[in-house]
């Protein structure tokens, strides 16, 4: 069978990306800069800055990328770009980017969504076995995935008010820890015991998730120890929140699965890094039939190479986008090609 | 000015049903409130109320989320925007027809258009006390009859 080449853009948040893979699998360059130094100062994701720091960084990746891989833009096949869902700014800067190549070398482009990247981005490190069940956990989004096969998407469970990662980096400033907040609670809280108890989430759909609650719980402890001047352990607290959290995704999973027949269960998302939760995983699906895909920290973060296998499967089922379409900050799984 | 006390999410619903039914399709909803105050849970009951099947959540990571119906709402929380003034684009959102709701609206301040309905919520014990302060003819017509 004929190679397929992508060459994919990312920039929804942080990450200014480029990189080219061949078959959905062999990464033939994969180059990010990152903005997390400048959002630290912040304690969050502007938007302004993140737009302003893509147009710098954009061309300088592409170039990059380009010529890490060895071949010229005119022997890919087609250009893969994050349509969204995102920060409005940051994509269109990659939208541009992308379209600007597409037209110029002639080639097709394929609108990607961002999320169905993180899912894909598995692929790089095993061979994707559908139907499979995916977790998805992100500063933006946290979402229990089924997919049938490699152009099927249904959401099973998701949150209904804050994503995981925006609850830790927001119980991340209250305990003064920085940004990203996920990565400090989590080494925070290694080996500390979860003895603070807070509220446990509420959902009406039995596999949607909520933080909001919990998070409003952590707010409210420190309120009333502060009010008291009683004082309280910050890593106790973090690893008090942090079980809360997990074993609410946990449950959720374990009982999204057993509606469904899947032959892998795969992590998604920036906070699949996290170490607790990878414990977890490990435990609950030691005994079970289905295989267990706990991708390595740089397949879970936001890069390129994950659009451009994500962009690989696009090709084989001719989800091609056109010129007039622009950055969707709301973009939904089934319109990114409309 | 005027304060409404809310002890259920039942009745949440339907102050948002009533805001709903008086902005006739259009108008700024400024929210304040400290984090857990409950903004987004109100945001949550007015699109509800507006017809918006969408699961809205939390807008802090996207800055600003755009739902689609017969009456669009525009989600834009500006926690993330503390301490800055730049150009952000918003204006034009706020040109759009349709229902806006600003959350950390302060941290914005400067390019939000004058005439809106500013709405605070506060903690107090079980409760929740709504602040609402109009600016301009038709929130002041609103603020009156709710």
């Amino acid at each position: 069978m004929k190679d397929i080449t992508i060459l994919a853009i990312e920039s929804s948040c942080d990450e200014s990306a480029c990189a080219i893979v061949r078959n959905g699998k062999d990464i033939l360059s994969n180059v990010v800069a990152t903005q997390i130094e400048v959002h630290e100062k912040f304690g969050g994701v502007l938007p302004e800055v993140a737009s302003r720091l893509h147009v710098e960084q954009i061309s300088a990746v592409i170039d990059e990328a380009v010529e890490k891989a060895g071949i010229s833009v005119g022997d890919v096949d087609a250009i893969a770009y994050t349509r969204g869902p995102g920060l409005i700014g940051s994509l269109h800067v990659g939208v541009q980017a992308a379209k600007t190549l597409a037209w110029a070398y002639h080639k097709p482009l394929l609108p990607i969504h961002h999320i169905k990247s993180h899912i894909f981005a598995n692929n790089l490190i095993t061979d994707l076995k559908f139907p499979l069940l995916a977790l998805v956990v992100s500063g933006g989004h946290s979402e229990i995935v089924y997919m049938k096969d490699d152009s099927s998407y249904e959401i099973l469970g998701q949150t209904q008010d804050d994503a995981i990662g925006e609850a830790y980096d927001k119980v991340a400033r209250v305990l003064h820890l920085g940004y990203p907040g996920g990565p400090k609670i989590d080494k925070l809280a290694k080996g500390v015991e979860p003895s603070y108890k807070l509220p446990q989430p509420k959902t009406q759909g039995a596999f949607d998730l909520s933080f909001s609650g919990l998070k409003s719980g952590v707010l409210q402890f420190v309120d009333r120890c502060n009010r008291k001047g009683e004082s309280y352990d910050d890593a106790t607290l973090a690893a008090s929140f942090q079980e809360t959290a997990l074993n609410e995704i946990m449950d959720k999973l374990l009982k999204a699965i057993d509606t469904v027949e899947v032959n892998q269960v795969l992590l998604a998302g920036g906070v699949a890094a996290n170490s607790r939760l990878r414990e977890k995983m490990a435990e609950a699906f030691s005994n079970r039939s289905e295989e267990l895909i706990l991708p390595p920290l740089w397949v879970c973060t936001d890069n390129a190479a994950m659009v451009a296998v994500a962009g690989y499967f696009a090709y084989k089922n001719k989800e091609f986008g056109d010129f007039s379409q622009s950055a969707k900050p709301s973009l939904k799984v089934l319109e990114s090609q409309k | 000015m005027k304060q409404i006390v809310i002890s259920s999410l039942e009745e949440t619903n339907e102050l948002a049903q009533k805001i709903a039914s008086l902005l006739q399709g259009d108008g700024l909803l400024c929210l304040s409130g400290d984090l857990g105050a409950g903004k987004t849970t109100f945001t949550k009951a007015l699109g509800k109320a507006l017809g918006i099947d969408d699961v809205i959540t939390s807008p802090t990571f996207n800055i600003l989320k755009i739902y689609e119906g017969d009456i669009p709402l525009y989600h834009i929380d500006a926690y993330r925007l503390e301490g800055l003034s730049q150009d952000l684009g918003f204006e034009e959102v706020f040109d759009e027809t349709g229902v806006k709701v600003v959350e950390w609206y302060d941290y914005i301040a400067d390019i939000l258009p004058k005439e809106r309905l500013e709405i605070n919520i506060a903690l107090d014990k079980d409760n929740r006390v709504f602040q609402i302060q109009a600016i301009g003819k038709k929130y002041e017509d609103m603020e009156e009859v709710l």
